[in-house]
This record gives structure tokens, sequence and C-alpha cells, in this order.
């Protein structure tokens, strides 16, 4: 698409910046590095001498690429923010993701668009695979809360397992809360009675 | 009366620093919810984030650097969107670290006791000009922010000293949980931050504490509550319930009573997460400075509540104003100077009040209180720079 931009990626996460890459890279655009240590972030991003920089906004060294935008001796391409002033709908949207764009001045809005639209959907979709990791973890942790309080029942009254687990339901459903969580009471209070 | 209130809903973001006190206090101690307003505080992990998550609608309001308020209503270095600050959250709180191999070249080469900023100041142009010689490497200060009173406070202290900040050494931004182990990997010889960081690189034995920067200024304003303009406007009452609700919090956070309790507050995971014991040393201004333990007291260190220092005045705006000109940030222009001081509003902070105005027998004549150059006279900036460039460099 535009194989000539040199795009640098400051990401701590190693999977979403992979996910960013890939995506920019199957869009054409050859030229793109990750900088992964933010120690002399400035030094690593000269030495790439970027035109696109790419960065998330749970880092906290994003404030360390503002200096680029000041006049100084520091600065050998001078660097702005991509936002539109006219279309504050694309910054709500990159920030919303989790994402910030930072281009060389000068450099035609045309040309970055694209970029960031890819950054921003490919931000959602990690933010969307996570929430699924997140979902199956949580989701695996409660099976095995429900395991052991269905072992403890079991113990103590005496009951089959199904018996335990239909316990488990009817009181959820009766005080109108999750089995996980009567489960988890009952791991609890187990513990505190050993 | 609460009855009549909306129980309004604020998103307001901050940075987790102990000049974030009177807006923790206020939303975790009960003061908002007694205006009726249920805030939540959103900690971030940059001043760029909080900057524009207020900017664009995600933050009601925010903690915000005075700095950045200005430049953000003047569209310096970024996009332009007015802001008001109609509190100011805190006065000084910054402080200046050295490495011990910077502090030790420091004390060979000053004339007296490099505690006084101009003898510090004046041996720092003597170790810059001697390692000029043997072909060293500049020297690297850190700092938190282009827009901040750290970076004036360090070119101020700088060139009153005879050193020209952009020339002869390298100003760097550092994020401030970063600057510890940048000054422990020598990686920077020195840095401006807020508290605490200076006292974990103290604690830590790693540095030595050089300069309170109220040492520098007697009164500079470091933090403000900003909202934007056009958000203030809206939400008139919203805002006044806001301002009373922080400055019942500062003055609570200024009683010694409640110092335990606050740092309690402030220490917690999400709020700042650091020892409660670093936090109450910075509220009661009790700096450690030296690994060996020697302790300075300083009445002015951090000032949230005391000294009309919750009061926006504008002639601190457009001081802060005139720093950004004298380090090229922004060109020299009365309508840049007098869109400035319009951020800061005394008129919103009075209306919400009704307080008698603040005491201020014993603060400096010019508001500021500087240890060197010039007075500062808000209605002449254009005089005040040009006498700045005759007593020191820019």
């Amino acid at each position: 698409m535009d194989p000539s931009l040199k795009i640098v990626i400051v990401d701590e996460s190693p999977v979403r910046a992979a996910i960013l890459a890939d995506g920019l890279r199957e869009a054409g655009f050859t030229q793109v590095a990750r900088i992964e240590e933010t120690a002399n972030l400035l030094a690593n991003i000269y030495a790439v001498d970027p035109d696109v920089i790419l960065i998330d906004l749970e880092n906290p060294s994003r404030d360390v690429l503002e200096q680029m935008f000041q006049v100084s001796r520091a600065v050998r391409r001078p660097i702005a923010m991509f936002v539109d002033q006219s279309d504050s709908a694309s910054i709500q949207a990159s920030v919303d993701a989790g994402v910030s764009a930072y281009i060389v001045d000068g450099l035609k809005k045309e040309r970055i668009k694209p970029i960031l639209d890819l950054c921003i959907s490919r931000f959602h979709a990690f933010a969307r695979l996570q929430a699924e990791l997140e979902k199956t973890k949580t989701a695996l942790e409660e099976r095995k809360v429900i395991e052991r309080a269905k072992g403890i029942l079991m113990r103590l009254r005496q009951i089959s397992e199904e018996d335990a687990y239909a316990l488990l339901r009817r009181t959820a459903m009766n005080e109108n809360r999750k089995i996980a969580e009567i489960a988890q009471s009952v791991v609890t209070a187990a513990d505190l009675l050993k | 009366m609460s009855a009549a209130l909306d129980n309004r809903r604020l998103r307001i973001g901050f940075i987790p620093l102990c000049d974030a006190a009177a807006l923790i206090v206020a939303a975790d101690r009960g003061f908002a919810a007694g205006e009726g307003l249920d805030v939540e505080l959103v900690r971030e992990v940059s001043w760029s984030n909080v900057r524009d998550k207020l900017n664009i609608g995600m933050f009601d309001a925010a903690h915000l650097l005075a700095p950045v308020a200005i430049a953000s209503s003047l569209g310096l270095g970024h996009v332009k969107v007015p802001l008001v600050a109609p509190s100011a959250l805190a006065i000084n709180g910054n402080a200046i670290t050295v490495s011990p191999a910077l502090h030790a070249e420091l004390v060979a080469a000053a004339d007296g006791d490099i505690g006084a900023p101009l003898t510090s100041a004046r041996a720092l142009a003597r170790v810059i000009a001697a390692r000029k010689r043997s072909g060293e490497e500049p020297l690297t200060f850190g700092m938190t922010f282009p827009f901040s009173s750290h970076n004036y406070a360090l070119r101020f202290w700088m060139a009153a000293g005879g050193v020209a900040p952009d020339e002869d050494v390298r100003l760097v931004v550092l994020p401030p949980p970063y600057m510890v182990e940048s000054l422990a990997n020598h990686q920077v010889d020195a840095f401006c931050v807020g508290a605490p960081w200076s006292s974990v690189a103290v604690d830590q034995g790693i540095g030595f504490f050089l300069h309170s920067v109220s040492e520098i200024f007697a009164r500079v304003t470091e933090k403000v509550l900003a909202v934007r303009a056009a958000w203030a406007e809206r939400n008139a009452d919203v805002l006044a319930r806001l301002v009373r609700a922080i400055r019942r919090a500062a003055v609570f956070v200024e009683d010694q009573a409640n110092r335990d309790e606050v740092a309690d507050l402030l220490a917690a995971p999400h709020r700042l997460g650091v020892a409660h014991d670093v936090i109450r040393r910075t509220l009661d201004g009790k700096l450690k400075v030296a690994p060996d333990g020697r302790v300075r007291e300083s009445g002015r260190y951090l000032l949230i509540g005391r000294n009309g220092a919750a009061r926006p005045y504008p002639a601190q705006a457009a001081w802060l104003y005139a720093q950004m000109v004298r380090f090229g940030q922004a060109p020299l222009s009365p309508d840049l100077g007098a869109a400035a001081q319009a951020v800061f509003r005394p008129d919103l902070f009075d209306a919400a009040l009704a307080e008698k105005p603040p005491d201020l027998r014993g603060e400096p004549e010019d508001g500021i209180g500087a240890f060197a150059g010039p007075a500062f006279d808000a209605d002449d900036i254009a005089g005040y720079l040009k006498m700045c460039a005759a007593s020191g460099k820019r």
C-alpha cells in the first residue's frame, strides 16, 4: 500500500504489538519495527528514524514522545501528534481503543488515516481477545470452586454429587445469586470452620 | 438541601502524586458525596492521556499540570481546547535530586554551601565547563513534561548560574515512576519531580536531595483542577459543588490532626500505592535529604490548602506563560498573555465558596518570590523577560 513509510510500534504487550505488526504488513507496510526498551526511548526511536510512531495509551512513556514536539537540540525531525482538529471522531476512536499515533510533521493526512484505522481495529481485536481469555479463565476458576464446594457438601452431608450440585443450584436460585458465588461461600465457610 | 441535588456522576482523571491530595480526599472521604457528587477517580499513567481524555470529554475534570491547562487553551504543541481552572490543587511540591557523583562534583566546585540555589547553580556551571574541557558527555536532567513547572524550575535555576539549558545540558522527559530507576542506572544525572519520587530516591541511597523547588520559587502553581471551558459554562452549578468539595478536602488535608488519615487514603493501592510514611513526610515537609538520613524541614515544600494555595491567581498563569516564552515554547504576544491569565478563574472559585480572600501576609510581593532575577510583573511580561535576558542565560 505504502511500503515507503517507516512505522515504529511502542507497546509493552508483545502479543498486541505482534497483532498490530502483522496487520500492517498484510496491508502492505513492509517497514514495521517494534521498540520494547522504554529506557532511552528517544534514542531508540531516532535510530530507526520513523515516519509514524504508534504507542499504546497504557504506556507511561507517551509523555516522552511529547518532547518531540518541542523545538530543541535533541530533536532531529519534528514530530506531531496525529490529530486533525476537524475530525474529533478519529481522536475519540483512537483514545477509546487505547492507541495514539505520532507522525513526522508535514506527512499527508491521507497517508496516515489507513494506518490509524488499522491500529484502532487491531487494538479492539486485542481487547476482545483479552476479554475472551479473561472469561475463559473466570469460567475455569468458577468450575474449580464449584467442584470443591460439591466435595465439601458430599463429605459433610453424606449426599451424592448430583444432590450436592442440585443443592448449590437451588440455593443460588433462592438467593438470586450465581452458583459460583454460593460455592465460594461454602468453600470460605469450610475453610473458616477447619 | 441534599434532596434537591441530582447526585451527579463525574469522571475525574488524576496522576498518582501527593499533590492530588485534595481531589483524592474529596472523593474518598465524603466531601464530594456531601455536595451530591458521585466522583469516579481514574488513575492515569501519563499527562498526555489526562490531557487528551479531558479534551475529548472522556473526563469531566482532571488533576492537571498548570502549564498544560494553559498550553491546551493557547493551542501550544497540541490541539487547541480552551480549559479553565476554577481551583488550584497545589503550590510547589517538586524537588531537584542529583546522583551521588554529581552531588560530590557540585560540592567540590562550589564556593559556599550548595544549599543556596545561586551557589549550586554557579557550581553547576563550573562542573559543566570542566566536563566540556575534558570532552565528557553533557549532563542529563530528567523532568516530567515539556509544559511543566519542573521544566521551568530546572531551566530557571540553571540560567541563573550561567548555564544555557538548551545547549549545555540534556533535558529529557521521563515518566515519574521511571525517574528513580533512571538515576540508579546513570541514564540521568539529576531530575526534578513531584513527591514522593525524590524521597524514594533518597531512601534507596541513590540520590541527594538538592533543592525543594520552593527554594527556587516561593510560590508557583503546580497543579490545577481543569475542566473544558464549554463544560464549565454548561455545568456551572455542578462545578461550584466540585470546587466546594475540593476546598473542604484541602482544609481537611492541612489540619495536622488529619494527616495520618490523609496519608492512609493516599497510600491506597488504587490511589498512589506508595508507603504511608513517605506521603506523611511529604505533607509535613520533612524531607530526608541524604542517604545518611539527614532531614530538612520546609514549611513551603507542598501547599495544598494553606497560604491561599487553592485560589487560582491569574498572575500565576501569566508567570507560567512568561516562562513558556522565555524558554522558546510560545511566542510573546499581549493576546496570548491575556488568554493565559483567563485560564485561571478566581471568580468561579470565589463564587463557589463565598470565603474571605486568603491572608497573603508573608507571601512574596510579586506573587512568585524567585531566588534570582527580576521581580515578576504580570502587566509587563515583555519588560520582565528583557530583564531576565540581561541577568542570566536564556
